[in-house]
């Protein structure tokens, strides 16, 4: 993937290569964002492993952000993939995209820095300007935030004025829809209020009208692109099924957004609404993994049928994370978070491991997997291979990665398991209630099984890196050689 | 598919039209609820907490910052089926009385703090953050910190809100478990704002989260062993 910068053959893509370049900095991002976990995992432990000097506040934050930035990357260079396909025209101001690139990654860089070096400030509003903003997943300093509304924008513009000119697709017209509410939502976590249940209720339309909201359509027309690109599915299936999805996740999951407003200070009706609708939420997901299944299904026999032999799909590794993405998004976000949405459970659940074990298999599963999947598709326009095969490295990969999340998302539900009961049915919720379940023998030993299988999904990843690197150049020099 | 003739069921036109329905509907429902929700989160005034406490009626969601100049107890409600929030006679806070002014910058500073010092990727705030160290939703009634809690009594104060400063200057001083909170450079002042963030939130309607606190405070109180 490194290489293909140099060696890509994107027959005149300018927007492809900029493709390319967001998915560097993306994989780069995963693996800051692994080995931060990592040592927070570590911390819970080994409490004193790097006490006052790299504590679990910093190492935590810079883990959910770097996740944050690395998919908001990712999804970018989809984009940018994806755009001149879809258009039909080569994405129009790809030379304002690229120093939109350049400002983005220095600011992203200075933030991290300041993270990691600074940690915290004073109490004073300079340091929610310059240092952190102290809100869990939009930590980014205001002065950040600005640069990243402006950077934004001119992606925004790029896709939109692209669209505007080139063919105007089912999936480009549901692409530019979400991403115009996407980037809007940002805004509302953009202020500073004394009130901590008013900041939360608008902190939550950042989150979750992001994950459960625009991200999942965002997801659910890459996935179309990709069924088309790498199957061969039909557009007008496909395209149909997008619109179901579209209608069903914004159907679920804008007023899903009330299962977060249980607990905050806001009015009991949240309650009933938060249920039904986030109850609603995995429909769509069950969907999305039979639509993805069904048409690869479909257009296998129809191969075969026209005596055609082989596999179908001309992109081994992009059509597995797709694939794993449909299961890992039910399973994840919808199953997972299904668990504890009602507020009957979710008056003992909320706040405790649990959500970590949700956290884990939905961003994993809706999100990284299919985001590894564009990296594939990338890879393979990079070097203009007509079929690219998994490798051993590809397989070994996704297995280690997936075996690896799936164990930790096992682990901190069997601790989230333990802290209900102990913790908030038994012992109530309080300060000593906390630590007397957090020393119970099964929790720790949970906890030393997520440290486990956190390594695994490292060393996945490491191979994931690796096959990046080499994959293009080995099936090419494989093509020629044929 | 795009043939007209065909079944509904497979029309892109159709599908079209009931997402833009379908999300058109929702945005509108949830744009109505959060203005209905704003107006019963804002924060209530000064005149709104003397009333409900005179007239021992339910305080606005989100009391007035001046709620730190007053006793606040989390109790079992049998109407509404959960504990609330029950704010009771005026108790010194600092050894003193705070205006609405003072109470109200002291807030402010304690709001600051709390995301300047990035308590919420350890703790949870309202149940919300990470899950590292103790939720701080209702911190200020636990019982570690009263009058005879183990909290309270290492520090050697005499009151919740000078032992809690004190634990937030200097947490590493006062090791409680394996997993200490590190030192954050409070200072006294920001740690009294913590102090007066942390009573404040302790008198949000939650809706009963988290459950069974009390359950804690009453058992301490009769000499159970759950404080330890």
């Amino acid at each position: 993937m490194l290489t293909s910068i140099k060696t890509n053959e994107f027959a005149g893509s300018e927007s492809k290569k900029l493709a390319m370049m967001y998915f560097r900095v993306a994989i780069i991002l995963f693996g800051a964002q692994l080995l931060m976990g990592l040592i927070a995992a570590i911390q819970f432990l080994a409490p004193g492993f790097l006490f006052e000097v790299f504590d679990f506040n910093v190492a935590r934050m810079v883990h959910i952000n770097a996740l944050v930035v690395w998919m908001l990357y990712a999804m970018i260079g989809s984009v940018y993939y994806l755009l001149p396909d879809e258009a039909g025209v080569e994405t129009v101001g790809v030379g304002l995209g690229k120093l939109a690139f350049w400002v983005l990654t220095a600011a992203v860089t200075v933030v991290v820095l300041v993270y990691i070096f600074i940690q915290v400030g004073p109490g004073k509003e300079s340091t929610i300007w310059l240092i952190n903003e102290g809100r869990e997943y939009i930590e980014a300093p205001r002065w950040a935030d600005i640069g990243i509304v402006v950077v934004v924008l001119i992606f925004y513009w790029n896709v939109f004025a692209t669209y505007m000119k080139g063919k105007q697709t089912g999936i480009l017209t549901v692409l530019v829809a979400d991403l115009l509410a996407l980037a809007g939502l940002y805004l509302a976590g953009m202020f500073f209020t004394d009130n901590i249940s008013m900041d939360q209720y608008w902190w939550w339309w950042v989150i979750h009208l992001w994950v459960e909201a625009t991200w999942e359509v965002f997801v659910g027309s890459l996935a179309a692109y990709g069924l088309i690109k790498i199957i061969g599915a039909k557009r007008e299936i496909v395209e149909m099924w997008l619109w179901i999805e579209v209608l069903m996740l914004f159907g679920s999951g804008i007023l899903g957004l009330g299962h977060h407003y249980f607990w905050i200070g806001t009015p009991e009706y949240w309650w009933e609404i938060g249920a039904l609708f986030s109850a609603l939420e995995p429909v769509p997901l069950v969907a999305m993994f039979v639509h993805v299944l069904y048409d690869w299904g479909k257009e296998q026999g129809k191969a075969k049928a026209e005596g055609k032999e082989g596999a179908v799909m001309n992109n081994g590794p992009a059509m597995a994370w797709i694939v794993t993405n449909a299961f890992g998004n039910f399973l994840g976000a919808g199953i997972w978070g299904f668990f504890h949405t009602l507020p009957q459970v979710n008056i003992y659940t909320h706040g405790t491991q649990f959500t970590a074990a949700h956290g884990h298999l939905a961003f994993f599963g809706a999100y990284a997997t299919i985001l590894i999947g564009m990296m594939y598709l990338g890879v393979q326009g990079a070097y203009g291979i007509e079929k690219l095969r998994a490798t051993f490295k590809s397989k070994m990969a996704i297995f280690l990665i997936t075996f690896g999340v799936i164990g930790m998302t096992i682990a901190l539900t069997i601790a989230g398991y333990e802290q209900v009961l102990v913790e908030r049915a038994e012992l109530g919720g309080g300060w000593s209630a906390f630590f007397t379940a957090q020393n119970l023998p099964w929790y720790v030993q949970a906890q030393m099984w997520r440290t486990i299988m956190g390594v695994v999904t490292f060393v996945g990843f490491v191979y994931l890196v690796w096959d990046l690197l080499t994959i293009g150049k080995q099936a090419k020099q494989g093509a020629k050689a044929a | 598919m795009a043939n007209e003739n065909a079944s509904v069921w497979t029309s892109i036109r159709f599908w079209r039209r009931s997402a833009a329905w379908v999300t058109g509907f929702a945005v509108i429902l949830l744009i109505w609820l959060t203005f209905d929700t704003l107006g019963q989160i804002s924060m209530g005034t000064d005149a709104d907490l003397q009333k409900a406490v005179a007239e021992k009626k339910e305080n606005k969601r989100v009391p007035a910052p001046t709620v730190i100049n007053y006793h606040i107890d989390y109790k079992m409600d049998t109407r509404r089926g959960h504990e609330v929030p029950v704010i009771g006679a005026k108790e010194p806070f600092f050894g003193k009385e705070w205006s609405p002014k003072e109470a109200a910058a002291l807030l402010h500073l304690g709001k600051l703090t709390s995301q300047a010092k990035n308590c919420m990727n350890c703790h949870t705030l309202l149940g919300n953050g990470a899950y590292y160290a103790p939720d701080l939703t209702k911190a200020w009634i636990d019982p570690a910190w009263q009058k005879g809690g183990p909290m309270q009594a290492m520090t050697g104060k005499n009151t919740v809100e000078e032992a809690m400063a004190e634990f937030l200057q200097h947490p590493s001083q006062y090791p409680t478990h394996a997993r200490m909170m590190p030192n954050l450079g409070i200072t006294a002042e920001e740690a009294k704002g913590l102090v007066a963030f942390l009573k404040h939130m302790s008198s949000i309607d939650t809706n009963g989260f988290p459950r069974n606190f009390s359950k804690t405070v009453d058992q301490f109180k009769t000499g159970g062993t759950n404080a330890h």
